[in-house]
């Protein structure tokens, strides 16, 4: 989220679209609910179900899954051509008035430079027109035909209301009441929020379905502001915490990336992380990536990282492809590529699309270890359970490691929530049995590798046997030891450039926060985004203050928000080109004549005049993109593109399948259906009572929503003879479940390109462990095809067929 | 109407209320001696709260956990309830039916208790001690990675993959288990190494 939960209060307009917060995130719905009743704000749901969420708004329109661009390229479409446009935000703030170079055009749905043999584009004409100074050649006066603006102009044209309702199945009139509703927004005293969730991420597209709203709300003038914002309603408590620390394939922490093969010195690395300022006087701030990044070094190999070794870069592995995603694993696993598997806290077997694919590649595993609180399905994927997992035990050869381990009522420590708040909290039950920390568990596992190496050398010892490891004690090192080694410290005396004599920081002291992280050793810090969580102060991230002085929802007394305590990004962009509040009643920020001043932590130097540094400043340009250049891999503005399984061709080019730079391997290709064999678009959700596979160990849960069920049209089941009720069978390409038949008004069959189509919904709670009845998962039919800049699979958009059956056998809940 | 009362008011109609009845000519002290004497303590008051936040979903509601015994004071603890924070200023108190159920989650009959192991081919789990797991475990790693790892690429450059082992981290778990679980797997080289949020 740019803004964070206690913000929503503030907005005139929430539009929930790739996402279900009242039944997802309900306590979180509940600031929408406030807006509602103590602002008049109204709520739009665009949704292919009547969610509960659709069921308290002001407008409720349907949307087929996985047509969310062309939906939000039409909106934009709208508010141009009616000039609801936040013109001031849009010229001071984005690249509108940047000249874009020559090559580069659209047509027939693909962007200049696409290669099908490689399924990707050469991106080099998607770039700026760079002057004689070293700077962005730009037209303020927007007439260049050659200007992001016009270029965005002509890329949106097609996007007609008429168009939309092709492509969407939304009727023209609803779409045109939500664009209606949604162009108020562009005027400086309204704001709208944007809360979406995996709706927009599991998609092949996904990237482009949330930059097309980013896009939206730039152009209408809501990012930084009260109210406003592109808000992610992350899944899991800590999802946000996780790919901010990096644990990720691509990344290091604090979105730091790995380094490839062909950055084959800390030099080269450096290189093309130099974030030359696109405009004058911008701050471009990642031109202190070097700080961060040497000062990560120290924080994982201490005095092993030194400036005559490279800060230890080649400690770091090399990446040969972007990424060893989930997917990629895998599909490596799947081909016999891996041999030993830890899975900490995670399902796969239940959340990776195509759960058959799944199975064999764990079966393929000669070693699997689970650190689990809960007895999951994946640490027992060998244990045969008849219908739900038929698989030949005796045949598979995996050793099993099932561990378990705390939960959080018996550890301390900060979860990142998803308005960036990390909240310590602390543990008040002992766990069972010998349930262990997973830190423990970690530091036993790291320091008996360590002794082995140590003791037989072996394959590159050097990144294990100096890995910085000073705890107090080593086999279990605490929460707070790892919080401030996140902080960072110094470690040697820190002085006042302008001042040697001044020291500012003494060595063995916490640093204050990541502006006093240096790039010659001097410093250490884990995850600089994070660096004041745990300073001389002490614990921030403890803090307890829920004071909010004139009820702004900012919060600064409670716990610790990344980056800097600042509660709302982009923050500086509240404030018009003199400082001055865009809305005086929802005054963030304001420039005092000397300084920004304001309820919250300015996401700007605080001295930064306001008509000279832009407020996008991790931006190069300084200003936000309303054309992304060549860092998406499938193109600098979203264009519509159909899932790899649509029941429609693409209106724009019938020929092109998904998104047209989508990895997809050669095994996964075979399984992919047409809308001939599977006729009916399928889509996953959860629902309000369970959490994944969580709560169905949970007897209340399982007592609430006991049963796993897919949702129908009253049309699909009469015209399949299917009761409300009633058992089915739904298959896709890839495999099939059975279940009750739930037959609901809310869903209904769209028009689309003057077909019918039918929506079978999936909720994805069940499996085979637990205490609910036993049941499957989307995942049993979903596709193995990720988005195509960040790999997150397709599981929001799927072809299945379904007919009437009979009940899967020995239904019994395991406890 | 205060607490005292009501409670009196509900002892009454229980039936159970003699002493109230008469409570003009009795006075206070005798009924509330009475009402002692009759309802079981309020089950939270010899419990301990603990401050903490719902694992479930991004919202991250606070919740006061209480327990009887005190981990802080190296006492067993057992957690018999827990509700919703009234001083958190996203949920203010409420819980969702996931969050409000949650002692349950704590205490539920799949919580795993002890190390199990699965030899090959088998059709069960047996008890293995965690001693042995971790040897076990990191005998496995390290004669992998020794087997598999990629030192150097074609052109000599140093590339340091271990791709033929993965983990997969955990969206639950504290930023600072995550911190050490990055320091284990990217010290190790394994690029395999992923978390929910791709997912
Ligand atoms: S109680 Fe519900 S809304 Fe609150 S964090 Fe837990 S799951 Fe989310
Ligand atoms: S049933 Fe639900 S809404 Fe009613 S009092 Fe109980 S908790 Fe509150």
């Amino acid at each position: 989220m740019t803004n964070s939960w206690t913000d929503i209060k503030n907005t005139d307009l929430v539009v929930v679209m790739g996402g279900n917060a009242a039944e997802a995130h309900p306590c979180g719905f509940k600031w929408v609910t406030e807006a509602k009743a103590n602002r008049g704000a109204r709520l739009i749901v665009v949704d292919p179900r009547y969610t509960r969420t659709a069921s308290v708004s002001d407008l409720y329109a349907p949307i087929r899954q996985g047509t969310d661009i062309a939906f939000l390229n039409g909106v934009m479409r709208y508010c141009i051509d009616n000039d609801k446009v936040q013109w001031e935000y849009v010229k001071a703030f984005t690249n509108a008035s940047y000249l874009v170079k020559d090559g580069f055009g659209y047509k027939d749905g693909l962007f200049t430079g696409y290669d099908a043999e490689k399924r990707d584009y050469d991106r080099s004409t998607w770039d700026y027109v760079i002057g004689d100074d070293g700077f962005v050649v730009t037209d303020p006066t927007l007439q260049n035909p050659r200007c992001v603006w016009n270029l965005l102009k002509e890329h949106l044209a097609p996007y007609t209301p008429d168009m939309v309702e092709r492509i969407c199945g939304t009727p023209k009139d609803k779409f045109l009441k939500v664009a209606g509703m949604i162009s108020e927004c562009s005027s400086p005293t309204k704001t709208m929020t944007s809360m979406y969730a995996l709706g927009w991420t599991q998609h092949s597209k996904g990237s482009q379905n949330i930059r097309g709203m980013a896009m939206l709300q730039l152009i209408l003038g809501n990012i930084g502001v009260r109210g406003g914002g592109m808000n992610a309603l992350r899944g899991h408590s800590n999802i946000q915490g996780l790919t901010d620390l990096g644990l990720m394939s691509h990344l290091l922490t604090g979105y730091l990336t790995m380094p490839t093969e062909k950055e084959v010195d800390f030099a080269t690395y450096m290189s093309t992380r130099q974030f030359k300022p696109l405009r004058p006087g911008q701050t471009s701030y990642w031109q202190n990536y070097k700080k961060f990044m040497v000062s990560f070094q120290k924080a994982m190999w201490g005095d092993a990282a030194r400036a005559d070794n490279d800060w230890a870069f080649n400690y770091l592995s090399k990446l040969d492809v972007p990424s060893y995603d989930v997917l990629r694993v895998f599909e490596l696993m799947y081909d016999g590529k891996v041999n030993g598997y830890i899975c900490q806290g995670f399902n796969p077997l239940l959340a990776f699309p195509n759960r058959a694919k799944n199975t064999k590649a764990l079966s393929n595993l000669k070693w699997l270890v689970t650190l689990d609180p809960l007895d999951t399905e994946t640490s027992r994927f060998w244990e045969n359970h008849g219908d739900f997992n038929p698989v030949d035990t005796a045949s598979i050869q995996t050793e099993v490691f099932q561990l378990p381990t705390t939960c959080f009522a018996e550890d301390d420590g900060s979860l990142t929530n998803s308005g960036r708040w990390l909240q310590w909290h602390w543990a008040g039950g002992t766990p069972p049995g010998e349930a262990k920390h997973d830190t423990y568990t970690i530091a036993q596992l790291f320091l008996r590798l360590r002794d082995l190496y140590r003791k037989e050398g072996g394959a590159f010892p050097d990144p294990i046997v100096n890995l910085s490891w000073e705890y107090a004690d080593p086999n279990n090192p605490t929460p707070e030891e790892l919080a401030k080694e996140i902080n960072g410290r110094a470690l040697s005396d820190l002085t006042d450039p302008a001042d040697p004599t001044k020291v500012l920081v003494a060595a063995g002291k916490q640093v204050t926060n990541f502006s006093q992280l240096r790039d010659d050793g001097s410093t250490m810090c884990g995850c600089w985004i994070y660096s004041g969580n745990f300073n001389e102060q002490g614990n921030n991230m403890a803090r307890r203050d829920n004071h909010d002085p004139d009820d702004t929802g900012a919060y600064l007394g409670w716990t610790f928000a990344w980056p800097l305590n600042r509660r709302t990004l982009y923050n500086r962009a509240s404030a018009d080109l003199q400082g001055k509040p865009w809305d005086p009643s929802r005054k963030l920020l304001e420039w005092d004549g000397s300084k920004w001043t304001g309820y919250d932590v300015p996401d700007i130097a605080p001295t930064a005049k306001p008509d000279e540094v832009g407020p996008f400043i991790m931006n190069q340009e300084g200003t936000a993109r309303l054309f992304a250049r060549g860092l998406m891999r499938d193109g600098p503005f979203p264009a519509h593109m159909e899932p790899f399984e649509s029941p429609v061709a693409n209106v724009f080019n019938p020929k092109m399948r998904g998104n047209p730079v989508a990895r997809v391997f050669e095994t996964d290709v075979a399984q992919l259906g047409t809308s001939d064999e599977f006729p009916y678009a399928g889509t996953s959700y959860r629902l309000t009572e369970h959490f994944h596979f969580w709560t169905k160990h949970n007897r209340v849960n399982s007592a609430l929503q006991p049963e796993f069920f897919v949702e129908i049209s009253e049309e699909l089941a009469k015209e399949k003879n299917i009761d409300n009720g009633g058992w089915v069978r739904v298959w896709s390409k890839r495999g099939e479940v059975k279940a009750k038949a739930m037959v609901t008004k809310r869903i209904r069959p769209l028009t689309c390109d003057g077909k019918t189509v039918h929506i079978v919904g999936v909720p994805l709670h069940w499996g085979f462990t637990g205490s609910a009845k036993k049941g499957f998962g989307p995942n049993s039919l979903a596709a193995f095809v990720g988005d195509a800049n960040i790999e997150t699979p397709e599981s929001k958009a799927f072809l299945v067929n379904i007919e009437p059956s009979t009940a899967p056998k020995d239904r019994g809940a395991s406890a | 109407m205060n607490m005292e009362l009501s409670r009196r008011g509900f002892l009454k109609l229980a039936g159970t209320g003699v002493a109230a009845t008469s409570l003009g000519a009795m006075g206070f002290g005798e009924a509330e001696a009475a009402e002692i004497a009759h309802v079981r303590p309020f089950k939270l008051t010899t419990t301990t709260e603990t401050r903490n936040t719902c694992p479930y979903c991004s919202v991250a509601c606070g919740i006061i956990m209480y327990s009887k015994g005190d981990l802080r004071k190296g006492e067993t603890a057992d957690i018999v309830h827990i509700e919703g924070d009234a001083d958190h200023p996203t949920n203010r108190g409420t819980l969702c039916p996931k969050g409000a159920a949650l002692k349950d989650f704590v205490k539920s009959p799949t919580r795993l208790q002890y190390p199990m192991h699965r030899k090959p081919g088998s059709d069960k789990f047996e008890r293995i001690s965690w001693e042995d797991a971790f040897d076990r475990i990191a005998r496995l790693m390290k004669d992998d990675r020794d087997a598999n790892f990629v030192a150097t690429n074609a052109a000599g450059v140093p590339v340091n993959r271990w791709t033929t082992v993965g983990l997969l981290a955990a969206s639950a778990t504290t930023n600072e288990t995550a911190w050490a679980t990055f320091k284990f797997a990217k010290a190790l080289g394994m690029v395999g190494f992923d978390n929910q949020a791709r997912v």
